[in-house]
């Protein structure tokens, strides 16, 4: 045989490019998974941290312990019931420090490997984005989890075989490794989005704040929940929401991995021409090409309402549909959530009678109506409402406007709930609704809706656009559609509630 | 075989590569030439399925690099301009690390790393850690990690930038058996003997566009101007140059030399001997002078500076 020929490429050929297959997947992801392993096991700067933290600080945490336990032993049976409160928090923190590692070794496996130009032969292999991606998250995350296990086990061996021959509840272990577990990922994960953003180390480790931070405040509050025996159920919903952020977060970190995204930057370098220009294309509906076409032929664009409303802001609001979806059945859950706990805490409807209500009502709308500024007033509060909503969606992949958009139909729900059980009459309260409702509510889906599409966007980007670029546009977007549709619709809306809505309530109660 | 048509690519406003196309057909190497940024890298990173064209299409061995990605990849062996090496890495296990992401059986991934290491003169350096290795055997260690698979078609960027003499000649001679062995090549380099001594076409790529493209006599008539004759005598030529005027181009002549443009040497070098033994002057030599590719390719960058200069005015008035 040839040396530089050989038999193989028809093999190589039929094994590729089949379609997709998870065991297939996992099987070329282990392959890079193991070589990184080994590397990191042969880097004596990721080796010793870890030796250390997972032999010689159990060792620590169990000396402190007994050293704990032997003073409130002095403190007679209170103390007692002190120590089993305070002994389950260090097997949690025994457990976090080495997966603190995991942080190291994603940015070493993801910029590091940017950094010395090492990715590119692997980017030329035809493996898929998400088997290196999937690859380098598990050698990430396996040496510390290894370490933190370890360590966990080590401690708790030493408590049990010690002197203390203190046992712990297999529920508490469990609840221990699965923190540990998700701490790992959401930190691996939360790398792996960081380190996209960068071309080196040191801008990585930089941003790694940005997850460090986070995390230690957050294990300052497990760790208020862990030393509280009756609280610590709410850890299994922490674990629970970091495993939501796990999701988002490798949902964003899949789309990022892609060949084009790590290739493209090749300097971390803000570039606000190409921002701006972005921006604006989105904001106006026309693109640059076409600007310069319409004034090379002598015809340039000028402003026309109906032309952008039909070019750019209904495009823009068909963009939305999805999401619109998703936030109408959150509200609508909402809704009925509320009704559902009206039924656990009851209001004291029944003392009220609804000549009191309507001379309530009737008092506050008859000063409403002869001041203009209520009308400014309702319009700034649901502006105000939405504004948060986005600027939190938008740094919480679109969770927090979800939630915040959703709240004031939770109440409702809650409050129609009791009215119904009290026996009022909810036509009224149905009433005091429907009238700016038919303007405000859609208002809010759609303003919702920009909001949880601002956020979630970095989580998936439209094909053939950079995170940048589409987050960029859904920016623009959400600009647009607050200026063009859900700002004239609140101020309708607003007219109404102040005007109308008053009226309509009035006669409904007369009826 | 490789085909591109209008390959377009844009890193958001700018246009690293514009409107290539090419058609490289099996058993043939093409050089691709040009300085730095020029758009080489952007180009290969294309026709490797790593980054996605912004317009046209390009298919590589039978497969288009969009669609077919995986199956594009699977085909191509790459030398990158970085070579990327794993250091802590041995280079026997180094090879077995993307034997196995080809997933090729151990035996095989076995026997053809210590093959292809041995010919590229790394027997010595099995299991010695990438880290030690010298700069050019880091070179040929990329350049049998990108033979490994036995792909059809090779994207060789800058092969043998950082080799001795002697290694280099050993991955030229490499190239040559490989293009008898039907395989298609694409190589960037700067060295222009290589691309020379290698290239069956030549394209020149400035500024993102291929300003030249052909093999290298069409290239060498259409920039620097058809070969040129060297006629040497024993005695002076006293206005033999004016003499020869209806027959040739002298474009150059000394006391008893002239240099004449022979667009076909095979009739017209015959005729201008017989001329000169007419006149009973004696011929020393008569030889054709060599075009280089470095004449050639300085020659392109000229024409294109000339144009871009002009183009400028143009847009500044």
């Amino acid at each position: 045989m040839n040396a530089l020929s050989s038999d193989t490429s028809d093999h190589v050929q039929t094994y590729f490019g089949n379609g997709f297959n998870w065991l297939h997947t996992l099987r070329n992801a282990w392959i890079i998974t193991r070589r990184e392993v080994r590397d990191s096991f042969r880097d004596w700067r990721i080796v010793v941290p870890i030796f250390l933290l997972t032999l010689f600080f159990p060792t620590l945490a169990n000396f402190t312990s007994r050293v704990f336990i032997n003073y409130f032993d002095k403190q007679g049976a209170d103390g007692k019931e002190f120590i089993e409160a305070f002994l389950p928090l260090m097997p949690m923190l025994v457990g976090f420090f080495p997966v603190s590692i995991s942080l190291v070794i994603a940015l070493e496996t993801f910029v590091g490997e940017k950094e010395r130009r090492s990715l590119e032969p692997l980017l030329a292999t035809p493996l898929s984005n998400t088997e290196l991606y999937l690859g380098k998250v598990f050698a990430a995350m396996i040496p510390p989890l290894v370490a933190a296990y370890l360590g966990v086990g080590i401690y708790i061996g030493q408590m049990i075989l010690g002197s203390q021959q203190w046992r712990p509840d297999f529920s508490l272990v469990v609840l221990i490794a699965v923190l540990t577990t998700v701490q790992a990922l959401v930190m691996v994960t939360g790398a792996v989005v960081v380190s996209s953003q960068t071309t080196s180390t040191r801008a990585a480790n930089l941003l790694a704040s940005a997850i460090i931070l986070p995390m230690s405040i957050l294990v300052m509050g497990e760790s208020i929940l862990m030393i509280q025996p009756h609280q610590r159920y709410v850890l299994w919903y922490v674990a629970g929401g970091l495993l939501i952020v796990t999701t988002l977060l490798v949902r964003t970190g899949a789309g990022i991995f892609n060949r084009e995204e790590l290739l493209g930057r090749s300097i971390d370098e803000i570039n606000l021409r190409w921002a701006w220009r972005i921006f604006w294309e989105q904001l106006t509906g026309i693109t640059r090409e076409e600007r310069r076409a319409a004034k090379a032929a002598g015809r340039p664009i000028r402003p026309n309402p109906i032309r952008y409303y039909r070019r750019a802001v209904f495009p823009s609001i068909r963009n939305l549909r999805g999401a619109s979806v998703c936030l109408l059945v959150a509200m609508i859950l909402s809704f009925a959530g509320g009704w559902a706990l009206s039924g656990k805490w009851q209001l004291p409807l029944e003392n009220k009678d609804n000549n009191q209500i309507l001379d309530d009502m009737r008092d506050i709308w008859e000063t409403a109506q002869k001041d203009p500024q209520w009308v400014m007033l309702a319009v700034t509060q649901n502006m105000r409402v939405l504004f948060v909503a986005t600027l939190l969606g938008a740094f919480s992949f679109g969770v927090a406007s979800i939630l915040l958009v959703i709240l004031p139909f939770g109440i409702l729900g809650y409050l129609m709930g009791n009215v119904t059980a009290a026996g009022i009459s909810p036509v009224p309260f149905i009433v005091a609704i429907i009238p700016h409702g038919i303007f405000e509510i859609p208002a809010i889906i759609i303003a919702g809706a920009a909001a949880l599409r601002l956020g979630s966007v970095t989580t998936k980007p439209p094909q053939n656009m950079t995170v940048g670029e589409a987050w960029l546009r859904a920016f623009a977007d959400v600009v647009k559609i607050g200026f063009a549709v859900v700002l004239p619709l609140l101020i309708i809306a607003g007219i109404f509630e102040v005007h109308v809505t008053p009226k309509a309530v009035e006669w409904a109660l007369t009826l | 075989m490789i085909e591109t048509e209008g390959l377009t690519k844009f890193f958001g406003d700018f246009e690293a590569v514009h409107n290539v196309n090419l058609s490289v057909p099996p058993g043939t190497v093409l050089a691709i030439l040009g300085p730095n940024g020029a758009g080489k890298t952007t180009t290969i990173r294309m026709l490797t399925s790593i980054l996605a064209p912004t317009s046209g299409w390009a298919k590589v061995a039978g497969y288009d690099v969009v669609k077919d990605a995986a199956r594009v990849r699977a085909s191509v062996g790459v030398l990158t301009e970085q070579h990327g090496l794993y250091e802590r890495m041995r280079g026997l296990e180094y090879l077995d690390f993307f034997g196995r992401i080809y997933h090729l059986p151990p035996n095989v991934r076995q026997a053809r790393a210590e093959q292809l290491m041995t010919r590229f003169g790394l027997g010595e350096a099995f299991d010695k850690r990438v880290g030690e290795y010298s700069k050019g055997m880091k070179q040929k260690l990329a350049l049998v990690r990108s033979l490994l698979h036995d792909p059809p078609v090779l994207l060789l960027d800058e092969p043998t930038s950082a080799m001795d003499p002697q290694s280099a000649k050993l991955v030229r001679d490499a190239i040559i058996e490989l293009r008898q062995d039907k395989r298609t090549i694409i190589l960037t380099t700067h060295n222009l003997t290589e691309a020379e001594a290698l290239a069956d076409n030549i394209g020149v790529i400035r500024r993102g566009r291929i300003v030249a493209y052909g093999d290298m006599a069409s290239l060498a008539t259409r920039f620097v101007g058809p070969p040129l004759m060297e006629l040497k005598t024993s005695q002076p030529l006293n206005g033999l140059a004016k003499d020869l005027g209806p027959l040739v181009k002298v474009v150059e002549n000394g006391e008893n030399w002239l240099r004449y443009e022979a667009s076909n040497p095979t009739e017209i070098n015959p005729r201008v001997l017989r001329h000169v033994l007419g006149l009973g002057i004696d011929v020393i030599t008569l030889s054709q002078l060599t075009q280089t590719l470095e004449d050639v390719y300085l020659q392109i960058v000229e024409e294109d500076e000339g144009q871009e200069k002009k183009s400028h005015e143009r847009a500044v008035q």
